[in-house]
């Protein structure tokens, strides 16, 4: 993101929110849990049936609310449980990547990987990677932002108030 | 707590201790708390075990005396309990789907050694789900109907079992396998362990069921091609490949077989592992169901060059069951349920150099000494060199692919009684000096260990320690003209160079070299290791992924004869499970289309059941239900936000969002 980095405490650990398919991907990290790996707990599953789900708004949404990453899972290519879910999903996922490049978000936000069910090692593996990495790159922290930025649209406005209050999450239509 | 006025929506939260699998980590009590103050949630509970009965009394009974409407359990994942906590909230009176499970034990307990970072995390998962949950709507499952039929692929002694439980029962089966008869690598056992008894005996007559049984159609040298469909309702393509023999009119009598060109058997005889010889048109062996000859296109001189004396055709003479016209032949089959046991393969000792197979002729495999021990088999029971003489010392090596870093790293299971049963055969029949070169005797089975027991009895040598390797070396007189393996002693503590005249390497077993293919074509996952993998582990093990697909034998794991039985019986209950049921009750997660779809037709190419279609008249689009699998791909994607998708609706998802990131 374009404006300055504030740098986070050293016990600053980043909040992903991740997009499973139930059959592949929710799986292995079921998976991971029996067979009792460890990663890092910032991650924050929602399972979807298919990668296929995956609207474009839910990874902005999420950004919007907080999170510092959006991580998307599904199966690997030629074993999605509906055939081409993740072909659907893929194309989408090209067209969002380089609408967040031009929005200025940097490629380690938001990652897709296929995880099948037998791979729970692979879910802590990139779990913990993109910790790192988010970890490297420092809080999105897109409600503080966009708090700011309202502030300063409501301070140039004329005649407004210079103390508007905006709300720290504006009102968006998911339509 | 906060009951009041949230549009009457009721909330009760439970969060389950699991013992101590998530109370040992999570603070639950403390989530308890920090949920039963969100707005809507009227109880708010921490229990020691929500899936036992008290756990789902304590959910029924808060459903009626505070008239609650929504249920959110955080717990275990919902791929093991969302069934068993639906059923209760339906059982006090709600629609089913007004419950969200939260996974606070797979993905947050067993997972994470913060216990402060693991309680936050199940506060925020759960605070997504009472958001979620307020927006689900009442919905109601389709029933479809169920196809009786059961389709078995692989016909080793699991997919015989599986059939016949399944036939005896009054279902209709249908039979596929690969090669030209069933029987599978049980057919050419002598023995098995540790009874002793007659592999042929326990099989053959199984065999003879399955030709015989009405319920049963029977396609040998036939491959599944294409599966359709969903549980209950599945089309199969099947490939029948051309034996060059009509089925029907061949009776057996294998005069072609004697009248062949070929006059004597010339080629590698598949069933005796390449130890015997056969003609191109041959039977696999004696006892082969069904009892069809097959000619091998790439070895008959008619096939291969159309200038043959046909000799065979005349010996058939007015049967008329040689049809060298025959071709490839594809059968489109409707069945409910899929049984797939597809067996394994052995693993190619030559992948091991250092044992010498392939190199040293008197190295051989565990299965070619069995065709060896085998009274029908190249040598008539015979255990000889290749030479011809009796050898007087067999090493047997242990684990050759399997608890190996560098091949394998599973133990297949039934390496170390089947080496300890043959080394008992060979001493039986020749009197010769055994030993066996092991890591462990893993004889867990019934009657294992004593079997073993009654091995070291007998006589058998058992030396601890993995073989460096095999070779002619000889570095001493008696060791001259023999085999020397070369192995450390981990018992003994010391190197220890052993002549023998024979070695068998136990070859481990390994998933089938095509089990990928059959994996997608079935819509199954496999391990890391290629086995398929089983729903779960413990409580469905014959189970897939994909409902009304089944698992058994050695297709998802080693295993031996009563374990690949005891499966395929189990494979067939599920079945009969879903068939005496009489339908399927389908998952209401189907997609529909809003009012305000602007008709742009670019869902219609995107689903991959041609579910949906454009309606002309109202100029939008339309979802046939039943079609619908719910992927919610057409939902993902509506450039309108006109498709919908129950249970992952936007309303629901993006307040999961909210959810979670707004402490």
């Amino acid at each position: 993101m374009p404006s300055e980095i504030i740098t986070p405490p050293a016990s600053w650990s980043p909040r992903i929110v991740a997009f499973f398919c139930n059959w592949c991907t929710y799986t292995a990290a079921d998976l991971a849990g029996v067979s009792r790996m460890k990663y890092a707990p910032g991650v924050r599953v929602i399972r979807l049936m298919c990668s296929g789900r995956l609207d474009p708004q839910f990874v902005f949404d999420a950004l919007r609310q907080g999170a510092d990453g959006v991580l998307i899972g599904g199966c690997h290519p030629g074993d999605c449980h509906y055939s081409e879910g993740n072909y659907r999903m893929l194309r989408r996922f090209r067209l969002l990547r380089r609408l967040l490049a031009d929005l200025g978000y940097e490629d380690a936000r938001v990652r897709l990987e296929w995880i099948s069910a037998a791979e729970g090692d692979r879910v802590r593996v990139v779990v913990n990677e993109m910790t790192e990495q988010l970890r490297a790159l420092g809080p999105l922290d897109l409600p503080g932002r966009i708090s700011e930025w309202n502030r300063e649209l409501a301070g140039n406005a004329p005649g407004a108030p210079s103390s508007a209050a905006a709300s720290p999450v504006p009102e968006v239509s998911h339509a | 707590m906060n009951g009041t006025n949230h549009n009457g929506i009721r909330i009760g939260y439970y969060i389950c201790h699991c013992g101590h699998n998530i109370a040992g980590v999570i603070d639950c009590g403390e989530v308890a708390r920090r949920i039963g103050v969100l707005p809507g949630v009227v109880v708010s509970r921490d229990y020691k075990y929500m899936c036992s009965e008290p756990g789902q009394e304590l959910l029924r009974q808060d459903i009626r005396a505070h008239d609650l409407n929504r249920i959110v359990v955080a717990s275990c994942s919902p791929l093991l309990h969302e069934h068993t906590f639906r059923t209760a909230v339906e059982d006090a009176g709600l629609n089913p789907y007004h419950f969200q499970m939260v996974n606070i034990r797979e993905h947050a307990s067993w997972v994470h050694t913060d216990h402060a970072a693991a309680t936050e995390k199940a506060v925020d998962l759960s605070r997504a789900a009472v958001m979620r949950v307020r927006h689900h709507r009442a919905l109601t499952t389709t029933r479809v109907p169920i196809n009786p039929a059961v389709l078995v692929v692989g016909g080793g002694i699991a997919g015989i079992h599986a059939a016949l439980t399944l036939a005896n029962a009054g279902k209709q089966v249908f039979l596929v396998e690969r090669e030209p008869s069933i029987g599978g690598h049980m057919a050419k056992f002598d023995k098995t362990f540790p009874t002793l008894d007659c592999a042929a005996c326990i099989l053959t007559p199984k065999m003879s069921s399955v030709r015989a049984h009405k319920g049963i159609t029977l396609w040998t040298y036939s491959e599944v091609a294409k599966v359709e469909g969903y549980v209950g309702n599945y089309t199969v393509t099947v490939r029948r490949r051309p034996r060059y023999v009509n089925e029907a009119l061949c009776i057996g009598c294998q005069e072609c077989i004697s009248a062949c060109v070929y006059r004597e058997p010339k080629f590698p005889d598949e069933f005796n592992v390449g130890l015997g010889k056969r003609k191109p048109v041959y039977i696999p062996f004696p006892q082969a169901v069904p009892q069809v000859v097959v000619i091998d296109p790439d070895r008959c001189l008619e096939l291969k060059t159309g200038r043959c004396k046909k000799t065979c055709v005349d010996a058939c003479a007015d049967r008329n069951a040689i049809d060298f016209t025959q071709k490839e032949s594809l059968e489109q089959i409707q069945v409910g349920n899929i049984i797939v046991a597809t067996g394994f393969r052995l693993f190619d000792a030559k992948r091991i150099p250092q044992y010498g197979y392939g190199m040293y002729p008197n190295v051989v495999t565990s299965l070619e000494l069995e065709r060896l021990v085998t009274s029908s088999g190249p040598t008539g029971g015979e255990i000889r060199l290749r030479d011809g003489s009796a050898p007087r010392s067999v090493g047997f090596i242990l684990c050759v692919g399997s608890r190996d870093l560098k091949t394998n790293r599973w133990c297949s299971r039934t390496c170390c009684m089947h080496s300890m049963k043959l080394a008992q055969l060979v001493r039986e029949h020749t009197g010769a000096d055994v030993t066996v070169f092991y890591l462990d005797i893993r004889a867990p089975g019934k009657g294992c260990e004593e079997f073993y027991d009654r091995s070291l009895k007998e006589g058998i040598q058992f030396v601890r320690g993995r073989v460096a390797e095999v070779t002619d070396w000889a570095l001493a007189p008696e060791e001259e003209g023999k085999l020397v393996i070369r192995v450390e002693d981990t018992l003994a503590g010391f190197v220890r160079r052993i002549p023998v005249d024979m070695i068998v390497l136990a070859v481990g077993m390994e998933p089938q070299s095509d089990a990928q293919s059959v994996r997608r074509l079935f819509n199954m996952s496999c391990g890391t290791e290629g086995w398929f993998l089983e729903k779960h582990p413990k409580l469905a093990p014959v189970s897939t992924f994909t409902d009304g697909v089944f698992i058994a034998g050695c297709c998802q794991g080693p295993k031996d004869i009563p374990d690949s039985i005891a499966q395929a019986g189990a494979a067939a209950a599920e079945a009969m499970a879903l068939i005496d049921r009489g339908y399927i009750e389908q998952e209401p997660n189907t997609a529909h289309v809003l009012d305000d779809c602007c008709g742009c037709k670019s869902c219609i190419p995107l689903c991959p059941y041609t579910a949906i279609s454009f309606d002309a008249g109202s100029q939008k689009a339309v979802i046939n239900e039943a079609l619908c699998k719910g992927c919610g791909t057409c939902a993902g994607s509506c450039p309108s936000g006109s498709i919908t998708q129950n249970l992952f609706d936007d309303d629901e998802v993006f307040s999961e969002i909210e959810g979670l990131l707004h402490a």
